[in-house]
């Protein structure tokens, strides 16, 4: 009997505890996401970020998210829905979310929000993004290095600067690692639909490519490329388990310490709308661990160009650089601005074909 | 513009991998329509398919039993869509969205640990000596099993809908559930097995994605196959062969445009993204518009609720 009754205390002071911490208002952080959270790609690794924030900080905060939100009317329903339902802090995970995020944050003064990858600001929304084309530049010098047909393939999702960005820094340094090597380029019109990534990736295949990077969210190509026995990048997240012998690294995006930062802010009443890149020298990009198949000469330049990145002696828009048409860009020893590359809407030069409107 | 940069052997037989999945759902909702039931569920029940049929390859190690597994998936989820129309009489509409949304989250709890599992490859069947025509031969006869049986069952359902008295009966239940119930057709039976077929054939195509043409599991694969596959079915007029025909041409012009643009053709994406949809509507819309009024032939019950059994 003396047992039970300990119990039942015990239950009881914890029930009551439980009861004071929710008085306490936690604060709910709402993430809406434009894939599933087992993409194993970009959303995937929004979610683990997500999921440092709870561990983090604990009972002070309650996360939640939707999956697989369409770009459009659909996300302004659901951020308001979430904004209506007491979150004071919403991340918008996707680039095509930038004005249903600008349309729900007129609305609610008091939330906060936060959208990934935009440029438009308000008093109550930031805009928070990765250097990704740092770590392009990375994989864009091993793949010049590693492949054998000098054709490789990437497969884009849609024309906005950050993907340029992305195609123009991967084939400055594959080009630089090898003068021959040519860029076919894929635009699917998705950030997420596996039976058509890996369709162009066959199709890039069957041109003669034999090394993939993409810029969409699944990892399907990863898989057709395993298969075909050729060689591939991970985006976003490690995808060796998809590709154990296709995969030479990844891009792996490293949200979580910034997701702490920002619940953090709003909790002591410091946040403030801002404007966050951060790159390699930061952690928010992280290079995967290289794969074997990466001769070791190899691996050595690469994290010579990551470290010089990381400390800021070498940027990857170092001129002298031309756009696609002849025109100079940068001059020699000048380097890209933030403003230019944030809207960077046009190829550099050696790059084929145009990009769509 | 170098259009020799593209193997059209290569091509055509992609473009059958990339449209047999749709093949597969849209001849299945087909059948169901022609029953009188609008299951807008197809997109659930693909990726149930999907999963069922990547888990049971996974365990089994064998691809046969997987496509098995999928059919028996998709069929089972189509079951739940069958007892809440024709045995509780729900709204067909809000009850095949449904259907669709409980698909998607059952099958991401399935797929859980299936995740970066590789499945067991389907054989390429070449079909001796047919196989050594020069270009037709790789084109057509070195596929494997499921392209030809998603070819086989649309012959089979034109034959069945067209040539039988099951299939005329099926056809009057959609047109005249109450004619075909006065003439003493169990209609509630015969809608049943209808969405029953027309779940197995949603997971048949849902199981080709995850194991043929990706092949891997990833929650939400289907991408909007099934919303395709549904769109087929009325752009198609409800007919077997123009089925096949808009499936073919929405997957050939798919893989075509990824094609070009892989090869650097300089036609503007925004034109190639755009034509798998723009020219399956047109050829379709074409074919039928010639046929003048019959070629509008919607089943006269078509999504209607059917109460003569009390």
């Amino acid at each position: 009997m003396k047992l039970a009754r300990t119990i039942l205390a015990g239950v009881a002071v914890a029930l009551g505890l439980a009861g004071a911490a929710a008085a306490e208002e936690k604060l709910k952080v709402g993430y809406i996401y434009v894939g599933p959270v087992g993409d194993f790609g970009w959303t995937h690794e929004h979610d683990i970020g997500r999921r440092q924030v709870e561990a983090e900080l604990g009972d002070k905060v309650e996360t939640s998210y939707v999956e697989s939100v369409p770009e459009g009317a659909d996300a302004e329903r659901v951020l308001t829905q979430m904004a209506l339902s007491g979150h004071k802090l919403i991340f918008a995970t996707s680039f095509g979310y930038m004005d249903a995020v600008l349309n729900v944050a007129k609305k609610f003064p008091n939330v906060k929000f936060e959208h990934a990858t935009g440029f438009k600001r308000a008093p109550n929304v930031s805009t928070y993004s990765a250097r990704f084309y740092e770590g392009r530049a990375v994989i864009g010098h091993i793949a010049g290095r590693m492949t054998k047909t000098n054709k490789i393939g990437y497969i884009a999702s849609f024309p906005i600067p950050e993907v340029i960005r992305g195609i123009n820094s991967a084939y400055i340094h594959a080009k630089k690692a090898n003068p021959d090597v040519e860029f076919k380029i894929v635009w699917v019109y998705t950030w997420f639909d596996p039976a058509k990534e890996a369709d162009a990736a066959k199709a890039l295949i069957e041109q003669g490519v034999d090394v993939i990077m993409q810029h969409t969210d699944s990892t399907a190509a990863m898989t057709v490329a395993e298969k075909a026995g050729i060689y591939a990048f991970g985006q976003a997240s490690d995808m060796r388990e998809f590709g154990p012998n296709a995969q030479l690294t990844a891009i792996i995006d490293n949200w979580g310490p910034y997701y702490v930062r920002r619940a953090k802010a709003v909790m002591d009443g410091t946040w403030k709308s801002t404007d966050t890149w951060e790159g390699i020298g930061d952690g928010m990009v992280v290079i995967a661990p290289y794969s074997d198949k990466v001769p070791a000469e190899v691996q050595a330049e690469a994290d010579a160009l990551k470290n010089a990145i990381a400390d800021g002696s070498y940027h990857p828009f170092t001129g002298p650089l031309n756009k696609q048409d002849g025109t100079p860009w940068l001059a020699e020893g000048e380097v890209a601005d933030d403003g230019t590359l944030a809207g960077m809407n046009f190829y550099v030069e050696g790059l084929e074909g145009a990009i769509p409107q | 513009m170098d259009l020799s940069a593209i193997s059209p052997v290569l091509l055509l037989a992609s473009l059958m991998v990339a449209s047999t999945p749709i093949l597969l759902a849209a001849t299945g909702e087909l059948v169901v329509e022609r029953a009188g039931v609008l299951n807008l569920g197809v997109e659930g029940m693909m990726i149930v398919g999907a999963v069922t049929g990547f888990v049971a390859a996974v365990a089994t190690d064998s691809p046969a039993l997987g496509f098995v597994a999928a059919a028996a998936g998709g069929a089972a989820l189509s079951l739940l869509f069958a007892f809440l129309t024709q045995i509780l009489f729900t709204n067909q509409v809000a009850s095949g969205l449904a259907l669709t949304l409980f698909g998607l989250g059952l099958s991401a709890l399935l797929g859980q640990g299936y995740i970066g599992v590789k499945a067991p490859v389907l054989p390429q069947i070449e079909i001796p000596g047919l196989v050594a025509i020069p270009v037709l031969g790789p084109i057509l006869f070195r596929h494997d099993l499921m392209v030809y049986v998603s070819i086989a069952l649309v012959a089979a359902v034109w034959l069945f809908l067209t040539r039988t008295r099951a299939g005329l009966v099926l056809r009057a239940v959609g047109e005249n559930h109450d004619a075909a119930h006065a003439l003493g057709y169990k209609v509630v039976r015969i809608r049943v097995l209808a969405i029953l077929f027309g779940g197995a054939l949603a997971g048949l195509g849902g199981a080709y994605i995850s194991l043929v043409r990706v092949p891997q599991w990833t929650e939400g694969m289907t991408a909007g196959a099934g919303w395709i596959a549904l769109a087929i079915v009325v752009f198609s007029s409800w007919r077997p062969w123009r089925v096949l025909v808009g499936a073919y041409l929405f997957g050939g012009v798919t893989v075509l445009q990824l094609n070009l643009q892989a090869a650097g053709i300089a036609i503007p994406v925004e034109y190639l993204s755009m034509a798998p949809y723009l020219v399956t509507i047109v050829v379709l819309v074409a074919i039928s518009a010639r046929r003048g009024r019959s070629a509008v032939n919607a089943p006269a019950s078509l999504g209607k609720v059917f109460h003569g059994g009390a």
